[in-house]
């Protein structure tokens, strides 16, 4: 066992050990002692560097295997369809899924409904893209089509042609000047969709309107809190999907433990997880403390 | 007679001492950080260490809203707000007007805007418009005019949303349903031979098929209120409702750890960006 994490759980202990004294004194506890601790637990775990292993859950393998067994040069849409509050948990996703696809040479084609998705596209293509995969050429083995107004009616669209929305790409380039869209005409030239997101339009959409009219495979990467919605469509609708950090920890650790060249890789999720977790317990505690508070105070009032 | 500033109090000296501390240790950071930057040139290192200071300090701003609220987070939220409006409406003219209503509507504007001019079509000028007529609700005696727009936005948007959402999440989820109760099932001596807790093994994946056939029936009983919610029909009623609390459960589990990512990502930029100590 780690300094760290004996220093955290000692930390922690004693905090819950705390709160639990009040609480069943009948003292109340100032909101602000309840985020100061969450606060001070995520920054001590993620200063010691505590981490916790993952294991692919079958709905995260599923995607990793569907990106897996496509034959080489498929081609891949991934959809940033995102914005700078959802990048801490849907951002490793992305970094994931572009290394995972190039690593097995398939054509990723790049695009984003939400205005705010462009940068941070912008930033996974310079960030690892380029560093990683120096011989990706552009226009041959992946495309960046930048943002487009229109939500759902976007994919509505380019379900029967891209150029119809898109004559260019991000860079005003003509998609018929593209080696990539030699061969493809619209949404159903797709072997794979992508779709990473949090809100609307994101994956839903994604699936209502591109997967089920195409009969498209879409895997989907999102933010925690639409997870649990989005998880009565797999394995039909969306044949992979990673909810939150935790899904995505869990691609990183596919993703280590599958090829010795990302061995090495930058683990965001991993990292994150461990801060998790410890919060977590810390949450747990307190519901636990709460209800013993709420009976004890119950037992007091004699009912 | 009181003034619009009448009531409005001098800060006080502590407040002062606070503001005065609070700017210079930020001026410390980004002195700090334009000296010890990577970027090639020096006005490049200035830039990014103000970004990176200013970042942090409204991280900083809006995190002190947890004690309470104060100037440096009414700041923050201000200008959030201001950014935000003011970034929405420069993108709904670069990419609806420019983007999309241009490029099929005048050659001349095409070239002055720089975006390739594609063909003309009446459906754009149409659609500009609506938008037109939508901007009538400014006006008081012509605002009834924009409830036509409005209207055929409302009867597209429900055209399209229902039939997708009739295929996708009524017959797709009901067909979603019919899962097998065992699954790769050959047999009890195979069963049991191969017992196994993993999470892709038989005997999960059957349960967990077995949760949803017997929790989508209880649920749909739970909603049925034509019969009386007695025996039997009581009973799944009941645990109708238990699943639909562990459903909820669950989701608020999910929204924890999402709030939890999000003081994660924000604690590691301050730790990692800011202050480099990790």
């Amino acid at each position: 066992m780690s300094v760290g994490l004996i220093t955290s759980v000692v930390f922690i202990g004693g905090g819950v050990l705390w709160i639990l004294v009040q609480s069943v004194k009948g003292r109340d506890v100032d909101r602000r002692w309840i985020f100061l601790f969450i606060g001070s637990t995520v920054a001590l775990a993620l200063l010691f560097h505590i981490r916790f292993g993952e294991k692919a859950t079958p709905i995260v393998k599923a995607a990793f295997n569907q990106i897996e067994n496509l034959p080489e040069g498929a081609s891949v849409l991934i959809a940033f369809d995102y914005d700078p509050a959802m990048e801490p948990e849907v951002g490793p996703m992305a970094d994931c899924f572009i290394r995972h696809t190039l690593a097995r040479k398939h054509k990723l084609f790049l695009m984003t409904l939400w205005a705010t998705g462009q940068a941070l596209m912008t930033n996974t293509v310079e960030d690892v893209l380029k560093p990683e995969f120096p011989e990706a050429e552009y226009g041959t083995d992946y495309v960046n089509l930048g943002y487009k107004v229109g939500g759902f009616g976007v994919i509505n669209v380019v379900l029967s042609d891209f150029r119809a929305m898109y004559p260019t790409d991000a860079h005003g380039t003509l998609l018929d000047s593209l080696p990539m869209f030699n061969k493809v005409r619209s949404l159903r030239d797709i072997d794979l969709i992508i779709s990473i997101g949090g809100g609307t339009p994101g994956v839903k959409e994604w699936v209502l309107f591109a997967g089920n009219r195409g009969n498209i495979p879409i895997v989907g990467g999102t933010a925690a809190v639409v997870a649990p919605l989005l998880y009565p469509y797999y394995p039909r609708q969306l044949v992979g999907l990673l909810g939150g950090t935790k899904g995505a920890a869990e691609y990183e650790s596919e993703l280590t433990g599958n090829y010795d060249r990302f061995k090495d890789m930058d683990t965001p999720a991993l990292r994150m997880m461990g801060p998790q977790t410890m919060a977590h317990v810390v949450v747990m505690a307190f519901i636990i403390i709460g209800n013993i508070a709420y009976f004890r105070s119950r037992k007091r009032e004699g009912k | 007679m009181a003034t619009g500033n009448g009531n409005r109090k001098s800060p006080s000296n502590a407040v002062k001492i606070i503001l005065v501390i609070v700017a210079v240790v930020f001026l410390i950071s980004w002195i700090s950080k334009a000296t010890t930057g990577m970027a090639d040139s020096t006005w490049l290192n200035i830039r990014d260490g103000f970004l990176i200071t200013f970042a942090a300090f409204l991280t900083l701003s809006i995190f002190s809203f947890l004690y309470n609220d104060n100037p440096f987070y009414k700041f923050a939220e201000h200008l959030y707000v201001g950014v935000s409006a003011a970034y929405w409406m420069c993108l709904g003219f670069w990419s609806i007007i420019v983007g999309n209503f241009v490029p099929h509507a005048s050659k001349t504007l095409s070239t002055f805007f720089k975006v390739p001019f594609q063909e003309y079509s009446w459906f754009y000028y149409v659609a500009f418009a609506f938008g037109v007529i939508l901007l009538m609700r400014l006006l008081p005696k012509a605002g009834w005019i924009a409830r036509w727009p409005l209207a055929v936005i409302i009867g597209t948007t429900a055209g399209f949303n229902l039939s997708r959402y009739l295929h996708s999440d009524f017959m797709s989820q009901v067909g979603n349903t019919f899962q097998p109760l065992f699954v790769d099932w050959q047999g009890a001596g195979h069963f049991f031979s191969n017992l196994s807790l993993a999470a892709d093994g038989q005997l999960v994946m059957s349960a967990g098929n077995w949760i949803v056939v017997v929790g989508v029936l209880c649920g749909l009983v739970y909603f049925f209120f034509s019969k009386e919610h007695k025996g039997m029909f009581g009973a799944a009623s009941r645990l109708g409702i238990w699943i639909l609390m562990i459903t909820f459960g669950a989701s608020f589990g999910y929204t924890v750890m999402g709030r939890i990512s999000l003081l994660v990502g924000r604690i590691t930029f301050l730790f990692d960006d800011w202050l480099s100590i990790l």
